[in-house]
């Protein structure tokens, strides 16, 4: 078994979804290779050497990687595919806009946030928004998967030391360019990855309000912020933060929903939560019947009051 | 301008679906199905194109069952000008055939743009546009949320990790609609009356010499984990108290 991994970088940094799907390369076993393609990644590179249970890392620094275009990434992957019997990608933006491209020009099948790894060839993901578990075993020459990061705990960032190999591959489809990009700094902790996160629903109002009540709270605890798919159509905040199907899929130690009323879409981004807690007006809201601990009442009177007595 | 719009029948959106007793799938009979509601949103957005002027003819295709012609008929009320169902009752139509047999629509039909959902609600699989496009050769700019062309150039807002992403594509050029792309509008009745008269025409994967037959295999469908049942409390004292003595999380 020899799977090749595609690194999660922003050409400085390499993510931490990295090292969730090297996890995910173990369970499946074998030696794993990753692969770290961009435009002047030679940290990310070093950072992905010292990566826990990586075997090799191969470094393909050029321009044409820079912002990770699906076109040109894809075909380097592709290029690069041969003797490996697993290709895996987190299941980030990125991933997803990626790995089904390879799959397409390998002409193989590929799956899709894999939850679990069953055998080397079957693993488990969920389908119906979070409301089936699905078994699929794949019988393809070569398996691609993208990983959702919240099922696999990360392996440790240090005590690797893989040997660092140059790519000398550019490979420009020449199909598509990038224009401009609008990433939203924050000091809080990655969603994805935060402990604890705290969430707003379209009860919260306003976005001022949301800020005005959550931050607070969130500061408190360390959190990250999140919110419903309605906060996010109303307005109330940017949608890098919603959590839910067609968002980021969370899986912290305590999510605290605020004026959320549990749609099945919301909760099938947050729904695998350790504790989750709501705070809601309404009684017979559906987040009531997956919170492990719920409050009725105004968000804009018990949340301060949480906050005062954390 | 031409535009192709590929929309897939799923379970509606609404539903809370069964699993089958002996865990072959989920239990779809007799429940409540409609057009997946990205696909939606790229028919809307094809429509919108074609109001502006910019796309002249919207062509929507449907790979399914029989039945599939119900949301084709809603995609020319909607303002599709004509309809193509491959149709194949098979069940277990993987993501890279559905790709195929649009790439072999695309070859014949020729569009400036291709427009589908980022996924469909039932699978989730979030791969036949990007297949399609690695099949044609072409561009892809998957999660959009704002489309504007210019010329033989395609720019679209992408919605990414972190925030959003600008790219520019030539034509033809495949794209994958986000929520955040439009809101799609009620169909009138009027509308509904004319989409009956709109030419849609049946075809087999055969006819594009696609075989259906995925080389994943579904070998069991279960419930997920059910969470146990929480308990109300009636002070935040009383929560603070729980989260730290009894969940132990803060």
């Amino acid at each position: 078994m020899s799977i090749l991994v595609i690194a999660e970088h922003d050409n400085q940094t390499l993510n931490s979804a990295t090292l969730h799907v090297v996890a995910a390369a173990q369970q499946i076993g074998g030696e794993v290779t990753v692969l770290v393609a961009g435009q002047n990644v030679h940290a990310v590179a070093e950072q992905a050497q010292h990566v826990a249970g990586v075997g090799r890392v191969l470094a393909a620094d050029q321009a044409v990687y820079a912002h990770h275009l699906a076109e040109n990434l894809s075909a380097l992957v592709v290029d690069l595919a041969n003797g490996y019997t697993h290709i895996l990608a987190p299941s980030t933006t990125t991933g997803k806009n990626v790995l089904p491209r390879v799959a397409a020009l390998l002409d193989v099948s590929m799956v899709t946030d894999i939850i679990a790894v069953n055998a080397a060839n079957t693993f488990k993901r969920a389908i119906y928004a979070g409301n089936a578990i699905a078994t699929v075993q794949s019988e393809e020459r070569i398996i691609l998967a993208t990983v959702r990061t919240t099922a696999f705990d990360a392996v440790a960032a240090e005590g690797g030391s893989a040997q660092i190999e140059t790519i000398d591959l550019a490979k420009d489809a020449g199909v598509s360019q990038f224009v401009t990009e609008e990433i939203i700094k924050t000091d809080r902790p990655e969603l994805s990855a935060a402990r604890v996160v705290v969430s707003g629903g379209r009860g919260v109002g306003s976005g001022e309000n949301y800020h005005q009540v959550l931050d607070p709270l969130a500061d408190k605890l360390g959190a990250a912020l999140g919110a419903s798919r309605a906060a996010v159509d109303a307005g109330f905040v940017p949608n890098d933060m919603q959590v839910g199907q067609t968002g980021k899929i969370v899986a912290p130690d305590l999510y605290i929903a605020a004026g959320i009323s549990g749609a099945i879409q919301h909760l099938a981004g947050m729904k695998d939560s350790k504790v989750i807690v709501a705070i809601n007006k309404d009684e017979e809201a559906p987040i009531n019947a997956v919170a492990d601990y719920w409050l009725v009442g105004d968000l804009n009177d018990v949340v301060p009051e949480l906050v005062s007595k954390i | 301008m031409k535009a192709l719009v590929a929309v897939k029948r799923v379970v509606d959106a609404n539903v809370k679906v069964r699993i089958k007793p002996d865990h072959s799938g989920v239990d779809l009979t007799n429940v409540k199905m409609s057009i997946n509601p990205f696909c939606e949103i790229a028919v809307e957005e094809a429509v919108r194109l074609k109001e502006k002027g910019i796309v002249s003819e919207i062509v929507i295709v449907a790979v399914g069952p029989k039945e599939a012609q119900e949301q084709l008929r809603s995609s020319m009320a909607l303002g599709g000008d004509r309809s193509i169902l491959v149709e194949t009752n098979h069940d277990d139509l993987g993501a890279l055939e559905v790709a195929k047999i649009l790439k072999g629509i695309a070859l014949e039909e020729k569009p400036d743009l291709i427009l589908l959902g980022k996924q469909a609600i039932d699978d989730e699989s979030n791969q036949v546009g990007q297949m399609l496009s690695a099949l044609l050769g072409s561009g892809q700019a998957t999660f959009a949320s704002e489309i504007t062309v210019n010329g033989d150039k395609v720019q679209v807002i992408r919605e990414i990790d972190g925030g959003l992403q600008t790219i520019e594509l030539t034509q033809p050029a495949v794209i994958t609609a986000d929520l955040r792309l439009n809101e799609p509008r009620y169909v009138k009745l009027p509308d509904i009356m004319k989409a009956r008269k709109k030419p849609l025409d049946v075809k087999t994967p055969a006819d594009y010499q696609v075989t259906v037959a995925t080389k994943l295999k579904t070998i069991a469908v279960e419930n997920p984990p059910e969470r146990q049942a929480g308990i109300r409390v009636n002070s935040v004292d009383e929560l603070v108290d729980k989260l730290k003595n009894e969940a132990k999380v803060i």
